[in-house]
């Protein structure tokens, strides 16, 4: 609001500087994916003959070679990932949101300890847990499944520190209270009255924990040996390991790397209104 | 906050409580009991019962301390590190500044575009980026040859700088969002307060804004820091692209290659705790310095 009414202001010499440096470094980000996004276009002569911006016309015949590849494993893959990242995702932002509730609204002996154990997790690196996840679950007979890669994401230390700040800011007492006198029990409370007050920070926590389980690469790597299991970023590198000295599988992986950041970028770009990093804390605005 | 509600609250707390047990509780403590052990041959080491799993103590600590690879990895990891955090986040703090302040035209389209890498999971931006750093296909050989050098970007000197460009184009979205939604969130009148002193606009940064974004700052230091130690997918997904680049490359590589190729379980959990244990150490020992350099006036 107070950028409109300002930028209307004449822009300066540092104006412009502060232009030009910024569009520069949006055109460094966005250089690679208006490339892979024309690279994708071109016939496998097309990808070493014409210049780097040229569109070529093999985008159709390339599609149809990823569609074609084993069976048409790559479809699977992004299935795979819809998967992992949306009901890990869900999952993951329900367990955050009924946590960060209880920490913010309850007062109860080992609250702080609580916390700090449960928000501890994000200082731990995730070397330390893969390799003996991978063991414990398979010791559970659990190793190459779903389950594998869904169970270890679903606790988020981040979204419920996230959800307890958001919790705070946006949950009245005096409404629990209220809806306590009308004979509403604990879960109702939380159900009815809080959970939709904290639907905005509760798509945020969603948004974060959907990326994060989208780009993980190490956990599914590690965990699946199947490829019919695996997520796009295994999949990616399955193909680019497979094709990396062969020229001829090169628009092969483009065109899948192309094809799997569609999904991702238009959710990012659908939803940036809600991408709220108040990582830094407190700072939650309605 | 002042609701007590008897065993309610360990209810709603059960899911995390149980998902923390299984899944980061239950792993740390098996790492750590895993470098204590070791596997002993009896005999020719043939037939069951003749590899033995045994109590060495700290000795795979030890070795893994020892390890002139690992050392060679970390050594890898500081240059790359280095790199990474200093561009990665004096440009996202230069980006947020930019944005944050009044006279920027296609602010918006700007933020956008350069958020968007957060959107591209690593090996998908290792995968475009070797791309375009492979002789045949890169853009930038035609203008290199022509000033004169054949500069192979993926070549044993350069491969770590090449490394480094990805993580930074990967990287500098989010945090500037971090520190941009923090800004955000400032009153605007205590910039008009600091304009109505006749402050300037860089001064307005260097001493009004730069303070308030100091703890956001140090967050997201430490987070890259704890990121950076575990460097795994930009060297693995670009090694199939060179051969620069060794499977030991990183500490977390060694890890990887000891447990699931070597299959050497006791080395690679030793080796974990290690890199652990010196992901805590910089991390707090970052957060010590911090806290004593800025904070002191609160």
């Amino acid at each position: 609001m107070a950028a409109t009414a300002t930028r209307t202001r004449a822009a300066g010499a540092p104006g412009l500087a502060a232009t030009v440096i910024l569009l520069g470094g949006a055109l460094y980000c966005l250089f690679p994916i208006a490339w892979v996004v024309v690279a994708a276009t071109k016939s496998r002569a097309e990808l070493f003959s014409t210049g780097t911006f040229a569109v070529g016309g093999g985008l159709l015949e390339n599609l149809a070679g990823l569609a074609a590849y084993r069976d048409g494993v790559f479809w699977l893959w992004t299935l795979n990932t819809f998967l992992y990242a949306g009901a890990g995702a869900l999952l993951s932002t329900g367990v955050s949101a009924i946590s960060g509730y209880t920490l913010a609204k309850y007062r109860f002996p080992g609250r702080t300890l609580l916390f700090n154990l449960l928000i501890g997790g994000i200082l731990v690196p995730a070397v330390v847990l893969a390799v003996p996840q991978y063991l414990l679950l398979s010791e559970a007979g659990l190793a190459d499944t779903y389950w594998a890669v869904l169970l270890p994401q679903i606790l988020s230390p981040y979204g419920i520190y996230l959800s307890r700040v958001y919790a705070s800011a946006a949950v009245p007492d005096e409404l629990l209270d209220a809806a306590r006198i009308d004979g509403a029990g604990d879960l109702r409370v939380f159900g009815r009255v809080a959970l939709p007050l904290m639907v905005p920070g509760m798509v945020t926590v969603f948004l974060f924990q959907f990326v994060a389980i989208w780009t993980n690469f190490l956990l599914p790597f590690i965990m699946l040996g199947d490829d019919r299991k695996f997520p796009l970023t295994v999949g990616l590198y399955t193909l680019l390991a497979a094709g990396a000295n062969q020229p001829a599988l090169y628009n092969l992986i483009i065109t899948g790397a192309m094809v799997s950041l569609i999904p991702l970028i238009a959710l990012c770009l659908t939803m940036q209104r809600h991408w709220r990093a108040d990582l830094s804390g407190g700072a939650v605005k309605n | 906050m002042r609701r007590r509600g008897g065993p309610v609250p360990y209810l709603f707390l059960t899911p995390a409580v149980v998902l923390f047990t299984l899944f980061l509780a239950l792993p740390i403590g098996y790492t750590a009991y895993l470098s204590l052990r070791g596997t002993k041959v009896t005999g020719l080491g043939l037939g069951k019962g003749a590899r033995r799993e045994v109590y060495v103590g700290f000795a795979n600590l030890a070795a893994a301390i020892g390890d002139g690879e690992l050392w060679a990895g970390w050594l890898r990891v500081l240059g790359y590190g280095a790199m990474v955090l200093v561009t990665m986040l004096g440009l996202a703090l230069l980006f947020a500044l930019l944005l944050d302040s009044a006279h920027v035209r296609l602010a918006r389209f700007s933020r956008i575009a350069i958020f968007l890498p957060y959107a591209v999971p690593g090996v998908a931006a290792t995968l475009l980026w070797g791309f375009l750093y492979l002789p045949s296909l890169s853009p930038a050989q035609g203008p290199l040859s022509a000033l004169g050098g054949e500069v192979d970007l993926l070549g044993a000197g350069t491969v770590v700088f090449s490394m480094a460009n990805v993580a930074v184009w990967g990287g500098v979205g989010f945090n500037m969002l971090v520190l941009y939604t923090t800004l955000r969130a400032v009153p605007r009148t205590y910039y008009e307060a600091a304009r109505i002193d006749g402050a300037s606009e860089l001064a307005i940064a260097l001493r009004v804004k730069i303070p308030i974004l100091m703890p956001a700052i140090v967050l997201t230091t430490v987070f890259s820091l704890i990121a950076t130690i575990q460097v795994f997918t930009e060297p693995t997904a670009l090694r199939p692209l060179t051969n620069t680049i060794s499977s030991t490359w990183s500490p977390l590589m060694k890890v990887y290659r000891d447990a699931f190729i070597t299959g050497d379980l006791y080395s690679a959990a030793a080796t974990s705790i290690v890199i652990a244990g010196i992901a805590l150490v910089v991390s707090f020992g970052f957060l010590r310095v911090v806290r004593d350099r800025a904070f002191q006036e609160r």
